[in-house]
């Protein structure tokens, strides 16, 4: 849905895994900001209707992009900054990985 | 049809109280001074509980948890109603015996719904429980309710069958006129022979009208309630020598009290939550459930209550004739409200309840009954 | 951190920075906290280290950020980043998380400068992934270098729909349409108040440069829209709405959303400050004078979160609450201070004229909410629908505080902020009631993230 604007040379990348498929990102940017390069549609299933949600704000306000980030549910994408070997993975509900 | 009873207090109690009397033939008029729930009634825990009630209102909480397992019966609505159980935990020796005493005492007076388990039954109940406990007393079929959902199913039901209700109706002044109550509001001036008083926190204000002045303290206990996880918690958890309420709602969400309070303006009605005493709580709670410590509070709010000085409300009738009070629920009264209801719709119809009630008589307050003779004289 | 400064400032954007600079070149103790790893807010986001390409495509605004973020690096003032504050009480005492860490500190003063966010407004479909805010557009710009594919929608109005616009055009990045919300009327009811907002005649000069820009590069702006809907089945395939009589549609992934910015109030609601209704920026604000002085002694209130005046009324709003509190602490006289504040008094003065002109350019049509079909989910956090919520008011719930309680709409992570406002205009709509301070949700604290651990780790003194 994103695209990288190839106006950063200088950019240092990062090795992160999404739904376990390692891809490389450049450091600095949020989760929320790798996940919608990466196409993956949704970031979580929601608890009551199990319907798909993806990052609406960017800002840390709306709580949609929630993720299980290195084990840990609950994290809000957009307010995580990626890290060399970080393990991403949509939610699913409650905070049960999917 | 003249109204026969005026009701001051919307919440449970006055609720409860109107659909007792309403399915009794009465004709009643609730009047509240904002909506009802809007304070204890609404925002408490929800608890239903007969775990380590004052021996004074057992018989009451028995005979409530009876309704409460068929609620729908009576309210045409579950209200969120569950059953899985509330545990007090002991987390040592000290603990152990201090519930083992409790379990004795709760036995000689004939009652068998507190009992005790060990630490094994106690660990396949709450396996995600810190190891350090060892054992715990239990009330198997105590649970929670959703308090605004049952006040409003008490309040639709109440309506259903007549009874009439008056929002923003707060009460300036009540006096006698013409044999009857009066009570005058900014929404209107209402009479009845009869009143009731189930104004929680502002119960005092009302009782002082009456000339039967209370030593009511309105407190605000703070409650807070996290994100959802992942089901991991059944029973309802307290513990024996710290202050707690603990649950795991259905939805995922927990839900933490322990009766740490507030700071309250009363006049203004403002409540500020006090961080200090709040992170007691969290420490109470990740002492029983380490793993919890990364969860995130989504909110925290104190209702505002009526506390009595011994812990115990008042109900009954009033030293004037045609006045009847129930209040000062301390904290614990939700669990109460259905046969409260009951209580006070006997005392009104037939002048005496099938339930022992001496002990919240509100003529334990002397002063309440000497300033009242002084009056009479 | 220490555990009490004389004036902390909630906010790195152009008001917390042009306080903090200001105050602290006075000589006050000052601490100014903010949520991000660097300075500038959200309008100058990612400031310092952002490529020189990127800033030029951003435009002038941004260059202005510069200066700011520099003139703040060089002075005194102390500051926290990656800080969030998540109580504030009236005594200026106040709860944080730095660098995930609880604190609570104490302050003589505190300004609150956390700007402003979206205005959230619930259509049928906004929840599918591929819907997201025009701001939030513009972050994933800013933050990350990252931009739509090709075939972006954007919709809704206001300034910032524009200038996202421009800046994608400008980043080559090919948008399909702008699909503009504003009634036709709204022209009507804006054009008499031309002559005044001339006065500040270069938000105009520069909403029309956006404006041809956007033509010559052959996006085509829809005007007068209605009854927007995202469709699709995992996420978003297409975008529906109505032009004149007729349904439209346009197949995208990717819609982006305004429809304007409204102070966020969080703070301030839950410091207890007396807040009043906007009618004409339909938002709750903090009551606050020129000075940026509230209901309290202690606690200032300077750039949108005290109502919507842009990035620069934000960066003299933010001057003059310095000003004020330096007088106040007897750092300045009075005379030094009206001396010194002059021109920032006379850009705010000349800046109250464009409001009435774009408030009612931009206003949000009532139609919007009023005639939400049933099924549209209002709530987003506990998936509370439209439906739902009347079905409530109906049975006599008739404040959003009750509607709450029975639906639990708002009860959510996001704690209300996406529906607080909605909920509060649809109880306003169906029971006669006209919106007032009084309408939203009660704020509970903590209003920003705190887990049981952080609380847990605060007053270990305390005896349990």
């Amino acid at each position: 849905m994103f695209k990288f604007l190839q106006d950063d040379p200088a950019r240092e990348w990062v090795n992160i895994f999404i739904d376990g498929e390692a891809v490389l990102v450049p450091d600095q940017i949020s989760v929320a900001a790798a996940v919608l390069y990466q196409k993956k549609g949704f970031t979580r299933m929601t608890p009551v209707n199990a319907a798909p949600r993806a990052p609406l704000c960017m800002m840390g306000v709306c709580y949609e992009c929630l993720m299980v980030i290195d084990g840990q549910a609950n994290r809000r994408a957009c307010q995580e900054t990626v890290k060399e070997g970080m393990k991403i993975e949509r939610q699913m509900g409650a905070g049960e990985q999917s | 049809m003249k109204t026969e009873v005026i009701i001051i207090g919307g919440g449970l109690m006055g609720s409860s109280t109107a659909l007792q009397l309403a399915l009794r033939g009465y004709k009643c008029l609730v009047l509240d001074r904002e909506y009802p729930g809007r304070h204890a009634s609404g925002v408490n825990a929800g608890g239903l509980r007969r775990l380590n009630r004052h021996p004074a209102e057992i018989p009451l909480s028995v005979a409530a948890a009876k309704i409460w397992l068929n609620i729908r019966d009576l309210l045409d609505s579950d209200c969120g109603t569950q059953f899985p159980g509330q545990i007090r935990v002991a987390e040592n020796e000290s603990d152990m015996q201090k519930l083992e005493a409790r379990a004795r005492q709760v036995e000689k007076l004939g009652y068998h719904h507190e009992e005790i388990i060990d630490r094994e039954e106690l660990y396949q109940l709450v396996p995600a429980l810190s190891p350090h406990c060892l054992g715990g007393l239990m009330c198997r079929d105590d649970g929670f309710g959703q308090p605004f959902h049952a006040l409003t199913a008490f309040r639709y039901k109440a309506s259903s069958l007549g009874v009439e209700f008056r929002i923003g109706a707060r009460v300036d002044q009540v006096d006698q006129f013409k044999g009857d109550w009066r009570v005058q509001t900014p929404v209107g001036s209402f009479k009845a022979p009869i009143l009731v008083n189930t104004a929680g926190a502002w119960a005092h204000q009302i009782s002082q009208n009456l000339g039967e002045p209370v030593p009511l303290s309105p407190g605000s206990p703070m409650m807070m309630v996290t994100e959802r996880i992942p089901r991991f918690l059944d029973p309802v958890l307290g513990a024996a020598s710290r202050k707690l309420s603990f649950k795991q709602m259905p939805n995922g969400t927990l839900l933490i009290g322990g009766a740490h309070m507030a700071k309250l303006d009363f006049n203004r009605e403002r409540t500020e939550i006090e961080w200090r005493k709040l992170a007691v709580s969290a420490r109470t709670v990740l002492a029983l459930f380490p793993q919890l410590k990364d969860v995130r509070i989504v909110r925290s709010w104190a209702g505002v209550e009526a506390f009595m000085p011994d812990h115990l409300p008042v109900i009954g009738p009033g030293l004037e004739p045609g006045i009847f009070h129930a209040f000062g629920f301390s904290a614990h009264g939700f669990q109460l409200s259905p046969v409260v209801g009951q209580v006070l719709a006997q005392l009104i119809a037939e002048g005496m309840s099938e339930f022992p009630i001496e002990a919240f008589t509100i003529e334990r307050f002397s002063s309440a009954k000497l300033i009242s003779k002084q009056k009479v004289v | 951190m220490k555990s009490h400064y004389s004036l902390v400032i909630i906010g790195s954007g152009p008001a917390g920075l042009a306080a903090a600079t200001l105050a602290a070149d006075h000589g006050l103790d000052v601490a100014l906290l903010d949520e991000q790893n660097q300075p500038g807010g959200q309008i100058f986001r990612n400031m310092e280290s952002m490529p020189a390409s990127r800033v030029e495509i951003l435009g002038g605004d941004y260059q202005r950020g510069q200066e700011l973020v520099e003139a703040f690096r060089a002075s005194d003032a102390h500051y926290f980043p990656e800080t969030r504050v998540w109580s504030l009480n009236t005594q200026g005492e106040m709860g944080l998380i730095e660098q995930g860490m609880a604190r609570m500190i104490s302050a003589d003063k505190v300004l609150i400068a956390n700007g402003a966010m979206e205005r959230p407004v619930p259509f049928p479909g906004w929840t599918l992934p591929g819907v997201m805010y025009a701001g939030a557009g513009q972050i994933l710009f800013k933050q990350a270098g990252l931009v739509p594919m090709d075939g972006v929608v954007l919709a809704g109005s206001g300034p910032l729909l524009l200038l996202l616009a421009w800046q994608y055009i400008r980043a080559g990045v090919t948008i399909q349409a702008i699909l503009d919300t504003a009634p036709l009327t709204n022209l009507l009811r804006a054009l008499p108040h031309l002559p005044r907002a001339l006065m500040a005649h270069h938000y105009i000069t520069k909403g029309l440069e956006y404006q041809n820009e956007i033509k010559r590069a052959g996006v085509p702006i829809i005007k007068g829209i209605s009854s927007l809907e995202a469709q699709g089945e995992m996420s978003l395939e297409r975008v529906s709405y109505r032009k004149g009589l007729q349904r439209q549609q346009i197949e995208t992934q990717c819609l982006l959303t305004h429809f304007g910015v409204i102070p966020h109030v969080y703070l301030s609601r839950a410091a207890g400050l007396k807040h009043h209704w906007d009618h004409h920026q339909q938002c709750l604000r903090p009551v606050s004078d020129e000075w940026g002085e509230t209901s309290s002694r202690t606690l200032f209130i300077a750039g949108d979160g005290g109502g919507i005046g842009g990035a620069r009324s934000a960066e003299h709003a933010g001057r003059l609450a310095a000003f004020q509190i330096l007088y106040q602490q007897e750092m300045l006289t009075k005379q030094q201070r009206n001396q010194l504040a002059k021109s920032d008094r006379q850009w705010m003065r000349e800046d109250l004229h464009i409001r009435p002109f774009l408030e009612r350019l931009f206003h949000l049509p009532p139609a919007l909410l009023n005639r939400l079909p049933d099924n549209t989910i209002v709530c987003r956090c506990e998936e509370i629908t439209a439906g739902e919520i009347r079905r409530e008011i109906a049975s006599g719930h008739d404040h959003s505080n009750q509607v709450k309680f029975i639906t639990r709409s708002g009860m959510g992570a996001c704690q209300g902020r996406q529906c607080s406002q909605a909920v509060a205009q649809i109880v306003a709509d169906q029971s006669n009631q006209v919106i007032s301070s009084q309408s939203l949700y009660r704020v509970r604290p903590p209003v920003a993230s705190l887990s049981l651990g952080q609380l847990a780790s605060l007053f270990p003194e305390e005896q349990e």
